[in-house]
């Protein structure tokens, strides 16, 4: 088991022809992933290195694929159309790689896709990947842009809005011999579609993973909600970090979401609040793994 | 993205917000005209800067206050004077202060009551909100904390827009009887350029009615969403360079995201979480970071080289940390990259860097090759103590 995607999932590339798209469909079926279709206006009937059909709308592409998930990588101008488009023709899990999209869009989306099926993660975030059980975790399901190669297939959860800092925690993880169940970037927008709560839910639900790495950073308050749900609700060890300690107050720090904004935004108050709920905060972001080892008992 | 004071009423003349009757002027000849053209006997003339704390400020050429009464053309000249190609000191702007390199010559209203209005995003709602306080022209953040019961929240759907019950709700909690109707249209108004103009957050404070019952806002702060600049080329326009670190400007150019701090580490990372993540690490190994800096997910050997002169041309900086997590980046560019700025900028300061990931052992071999004094890194932690040693 793993949450959201498994080496059977089917996945759908909105915008497999531009540039960014194309590389990291090629990384992903390279991977093993099921990459089934691509959506690309205009470009129907074409195949994508040779193997990949792709089609005009993500309707057609859904009819005639099964795909389930779809992978965003189109430019921001057209990115809140694209997801509106994956979830009207019922794609279960859009995941939203583009950086960029204005916040104005983002509010729209998000309350339209309100009591509709689809999970939107992203969007400006690495994606997810369940690591697969070949060489260097090949095999596995890799949506959006995350290095394969650095997963091991495992038991630990990993939910964060940093993609680096996702790779960071995996690569600790791997590297003392620890695999992950699933890895999450929802992403480093003030709005999303996914947020930290909700991952640590279906990990709890999950039999699979035993253990969770909850990454933050300033800006917001959705590693604090997720944090006093865990307490309550979350029966397994979670380890936590929360970046931007050294952030000044006002400063937009490269992600659009991550601003210290009040008292409660600053990452000594969120680090003090996971620890209250009984998260095990890492020091410092190189201990993360060995952190979560430690209030784990391995 | 910021604006000066003269701008947003360009803004708000264009969304027909009420505000007095005012003009910019660059010279004290045009501030003159510009009072002229008010004709009217109170004005008021306000040095155009991007901080807060005009009123209590004080030029370094020893005139105090930044923004003044007057009560004549003439007068509005000889104070315009007085600012105009001075550097005002705030408690906002630093000991550097900021030239003014224009001022504001504006209608002054005799005021009755001061009201707090601005419309934000709401991160957790999702929704934008409107907030309004009895208690306008004071410190909002002061009066949220004091009297809670001052100020309302008012959400509104997205997809539905602004309501009328909403409007009529907002007048009541503020004690509006006949200028209701007025505070209603601006309200609306204002709800329209928000959403139009992709804003993060206006405010103003205050909203004022005057004597004669007329509605106005006074002064307003306006920030837009940098992501959404791309389809308000007018709003684009109203950016002053000027205002902004001379090094953010540059790091823009080249898409970088540069932040100058006061330490004297300077550090080069991939990923904005990683990039605060390095400036964490620094500080908890006792050393003090001197900018955040994302050269982003696939930078190119031009984008590192360019990032490499950025960070040295802050002049506190005394030593480097470079921190990759080539994850698909292929570390052997950002290892060309160092080198050829490295080189070109005759390096004398230490280097740390610490690669991982892609490539890495072509990375790694280009520095070693180099014939650059680098000192290799094994992981953040490690990197982290080295740079803190080096600059100690």
């Amino acid at each position: 088991m793993s949450i959201l995607i498994d080496e059977n999932t089917k996945v759908l590339v909105q915008g497999i022809t531009g540039s960014f798209g194309a590389r990291h469909a090629k990384l992903s079926l390279e991977y093993g992933t099921k990459i089934v279709g691509g959506v690309t206006p205009a470009k129907g009937g074409q195949f994508f290195e040779n193997v990949v059909p792709i089609f005009d709308t993500v309707g057609e592409a859904v009819k005639e694929t099964g795909a389930t998930a779809s992978a965003i990588f189109v430019p921001p101008a057209f990115a809140a159309d694209a997801i509106l488009e994956a979830a009207d023709a019922g794609v279960e899990l859009i995941v939203c790689i583009t950086e960029g999209i204005p916040v104005m869009d983002m509010m729209r989306v998000k309350a339209m896709l309100k009591g509709s099926k689809s999970r939107l993660v992203g969007p400006n975030c690495p994606g997810l990947v369940t690591p697969g059980l070949g060489e260097k975790s090949h095999g596995g399901c890799r949506i959006g842009i995350a290095p394969g190669y650095i997963h091991k297939r495992g038991n630990v959860g990993v939910v964060s809005r940093s993609g680096t800092l996702t790779y960071e925690a995996v690569w600790q993880l791997t590297q003392l011999g620890y695999g992950q169940s699933t890895c999450v970037g929802i992403g480093g927008d003030p709005i999303n579609g996914t947020n930290h709560q909700e991952v640590l839910e279906m990990f709890n639900n999950d039999p699979e993973t035993e253990a969770i790495i909850l990454i933050g950073e300033i800006g917001g308050n959705a590693e604090v909600e997720a944090a006093r749900w865990a307490k309550d609700h979350c029966k397994k060890p979670i380890a936590g970090f929360i970046a931007g300690a050294t952030a000044p107050p006002g400063r937009r720090m490269g992600h659009a979401g991550a601003i210290v904004g009040g008292d409660e935004d600053t990452a000594q108050a969120k680090k003090k609040i996971l620890a209250e709920c009984g998260i095990a905060v890492a020091e410092t972001p190189s201990v993360m793994a060995k952190t979560l080892l430690e209030r784990w008992g391995k | 993205m910021n604006i000066h004071e003269y701008q947003a009423k360009e803004l708000f003349d264009r969304f027909s917000v009420p505000s007095p009757k005012g003009k910019a002027a660059s010279t004290p000849k045009e501030a003159y005209d510009a009072a002229k053209w008010l004709a009217v006997n109170h004005l008021v003339v306000k040095a155009q800067v991007h901080a807060g704390g005009r009123g209590k400020g004080v030029f370094k050429n020893g005139f105090k206050g930044g923004v003044h009464l007057v009560e004549s053309p003439e007068a509005a000249r000889e104070i315009a004077a007085s600012m105009l190609g001075e550097t005002l000191v705030t408690k906002q702007t630093g000991e550097a202060g900021r030239l003014v390199r224009k001022v504001m010559i504006a209608e002054s209203v005799t005021i009755q009551r001061e009201l707090y209005l601005a419309i934000l995003m709401d991160r957790q709602s999702c929704m934008p909100v409107i907030i309004v306080s009895t208690e306008g022209g004071m410190d909002i953040e002061e009066v949220a904390e004091k009297t809670p019961e001052k100020i309302l929240r008012e959400f509104v759907n997205p997809l539905a827009g602004l309501q009328a019950y909403q409007v009529r709700k907002i007048c009541q909690a503020l004690g509006l009887q006949t200028t209701a109707r007025q505070f209603g249209r601006l309200l609306h108004s204002l709800y329209k350029l928000f959403i139009d103009c992709d804003c993060s957050m206006v405010e103003i404070n205050p909203v004022v009615v005057t004597t004669d019952d007329h509605v106005y806002a006074l002064d307003a702060k306006f920030n837009f969403d940098d992501n959404a600049l791309y389809r308000h080329p007018e709003i684009q326009a109203m950016r002053d360079k000027e205002e902004e670190d001379p090094r953010e400007v540059a790091a823009a150019e080249y898409d970088l995201n540069y932040i100058g701090l006061d330490g004297n580490i300077a550090c080069l990372v991939n990923g904005a979480g990683l990039a605060m993540a390095t400036m964490d690490i620094i500080k908890h190994h006792g050393g003090d970071p001197a900018n955040f800096l994302d050269v982003g997910g696939g930078a190119s050997k031009e984008q590192v080289a360019a990032a490499f002169k950025i960070i040295l041309g802050d002049k506190a900086v005394q030593g480097i940390f470079i921190n990759i997590f080539g994850g698909i980046m292929d570390c052997n560019i950002v290892a060309e990259g160092v080198v050829a700025a490295a080189k070109e900028t005759g390096l004398s300061l230490p280097l740390v860097v610490r690669l991982e990931g892609n490539n890495v052992e072509a990375g790694k071999a280009t520095l070693a090759a180099s014939g650059l004094n680098i000192v290799a890194a094994d992981g953040m932690d490690d990197g982290a103590k080295k740079i803190v040693a080096a600059v100690a």
